[in-house]
């Protein structure tokens, strides 16, 4: 009888683990059909091409809020880069110091930080002084976000590369700063592009550091002192916007940036796949 | 002139929601990391893993659109429709209007559950081979052992669940445009509620004056202290976890991106 109850209670947990996943793929499936479905009924060559119609129009397009967010994640990633990538070289390169611990930590805690939060920071830093909103400020938002992303992956790759490569360059008789930059670092240069292309992903999809940094902008502009529309901030604007037509609008804009995040992370994702068969091959 | 702010209602909608999306999110995260770190065939477990990150990936957003016109609608229905037996409790007493603590929680459960579950499919890794073979050769049924190899590593479960908590904490543009960003205090699960994010992403592009900037500003202080507490409580629990094999940070990543 006991037997039978404790079997009983086994089976029950296991078929609950298995319909668990069920129900998380439920939702998954629910949400990339509606957005497929909605988005290409709403997408046209107009969407590309346009700028938004003004209220009570239909047609127009999202033209300027694509380029917009080309301009501000650009905008990002040109801070995030270098910053990312030497504060994870040092992180690699002295691992063991109390500051390279120190810094690995605060980039871990910067990754938890709301973005809205770091929309906040970025408006105290980027906006308020220069009292006007700007792509700069976005960017600068952005670029907050990207770093913590670059850096831990700069650093786990860089620790991938076999000692072996350095001790040979070091043997050679280079600095130990020459050892790094010619040697260790274009070694693990593919990895690192992978974890950019990841960041880039992370943060494409971001609305909320925007909303008060980049703003929003009805017409076409690629100044970057100047408010400046983006994809999400337009879906936001559309979706809670009580026009039907805005609404489909809204849809297109969500099919697009779907597919830019889903495009960034399989090109990451085939990266990293050939790298870790290069890795087990050497 | 003078103004008046109080944050009470924005931190209880904050609190709230999120408690209510751990409620619904950690028994069906932890059930998919205890299938795919133990119960799923080889073959399926990449694919499962692919598909649940695949929720982390799609873009705030995009669940926030879905949110307005999709979930919020059968939201609607259900309140319409709920049994007289419910509606005498608080929690289901209310206007049924769609928008509310209902769908903000239900969408806040969707987006929290691949943090969890991937965390916590990391930290079953940790246990020992010989735990499971030795918890079988005592003739323990596949859930007796699961439970010993959670019960070995409960820290780093509850770390996974905090890492949740903290993600839910700031999630800003879904629960904005689906909670119905009204500040109140109630229980109610229909009442269209208020939280902190949500309060500073729709006021502070349009802060009439300094003073209500600055509160807005305060806000957000408090909810960076607050993510930041349970982040670092967090990732002590999972460090402490893991520490017998490094943890991969970019394994984490790539699997949470991709």
């Amino acid at each position: 009888m006991r037997d039978l109850w404790r079997r009983g209670l086994s089976l029950s947990v296991l078929i609950f683990c298995g319909s668990s996943v069920l129900l998380a793929l439920v939702p998954l499936a629910f949400i990339l059909f509606y957005v497929v479905t909605q988005g290409v009924t709403a997408l046209n060559l107009d969407f590309f091409r346009h700028t938004p119609a003004p209220v009570g129009e239909t047609g127009g397009g999202m033209a300027n809020a694509i380029v917009g967010s080309l301009i501000v994640t650009a905008l990002g990633a040109l801070f995030a880069i270098p910053v990312g990538v030497l504060s994870g070289l040092y992180a690699a390169e002295y691992r063991g110091t109390r500051f390279a611990s120190a810094t690995r930590f605060a980039a871990d805690t910067l990754n938890g930080v709301p973005s809205i939060v770091i929309g906040v920071f970025a408006y105290g830093v980027a906006v308020l002084p220069f009292k006007h909103f700007s792509a700069l400020a976005g960017g600068f938002a952005l670029g907050i976000m990207m770093i913590p992303l670059i850096m831990r992956t700069t650093e786990e790759l860089l620790l991938l590369v076999p000692s072996s490569l350095r001790e040979g360059a070091l043997a050679l008789g280079a600095t130990r700063g020459r050892a790094v930059f010619t040697v260790v670092l274009p070694a693990a240069l593919p990895g690192i592009v992978t974890g950019i292309l990841l960041a880039l992903a992370r943060i494409a999809g971001e609305t909320a550091p925007l909303l008060f940094t980049s703003l929003n902008n009805g017409f076409w502009s690629t100044d970057v002192k100047q408010p400046i529309a983006t994809l999400t901030v337009q879906v936001f604007a559309y979706a809670i916007a009580p026009y039907e037509d805005w609404h489909r609008q809204a849809w297109a804009g969500a099919l697009v940036l779907v597919a830019i995040v889903l495009l960034c992370s399989m090109l990451a994702r085939l990266a990293t796949a050939r790298m870790e068969r290069l890795h087990r091959g050497a | 002139m003078a103004a008046e702010f109080g944050a009470r209602p924005l931190i209880w909608g904050t609190l709230y929601s999120s408690v209510l999306a751990l409620l619904i999110s950690t028994p069906i995260a932890l059930g998919i990391a205890i299938f795919i770190a133990e119960l799923a065939p080889q073959w399926l477990r990449k694919p499962l893993v692919f598909l649940t990150e695949l929720l982390a990936a799609i873009p705030s957003i995009v669940y926030g659109l879905w949110g307005i016109f999709v979930l919020v609608p059968l939201v609607r229905q259900f309140e319409l429709n709920t049994p007289e037996w419910l509606k005498s409790l608080p929690l289901f007493k209310g206007p049924p209007v769609g928008v509310g603590m209902l769908s903000a929680a239900i969408i806040l459960s969707i987006m929290v559950i691949p943090f969890t579950s991937s965390v916590a499919r990391e930290v079953l890794k940790a246990v020992p081979q010989a735990q499971r073979e030795g918890a079988f050769a005592l003739g323990a049924t596949r859930w007796e052992a699961i439970r010993m190899a959670l019960f070995y590593v409960r820290t780093g479960i509850v770390g996974a669940v905090m890492l949740g908590f903290g993600r839910a904490l700031g999630e800003t543009m879904a629960v904005t445009m689906v909670i119905g960003n009204n500040a109140q205090i109630t229980t109610s699960l229909y009442a269209p509620q208020y939280t902190m994010a949500a309060v500073i992403a729709n006021e502070f592009a349009e802060a009439a004056d300094n003073i209500h900037l600055s509160a807005l500003v305060e806000i957000g202080l408090v909810l960076f202290v607050v993510t930041l507490i349970i982040n670092t409580l967090s990732r002590l629990l999972i460090w402490s976890m893991a520490r017998p094999g490094r943890p991969s940070f970019l394994r984490a990543t790539l699997k949470r991106a991709a």
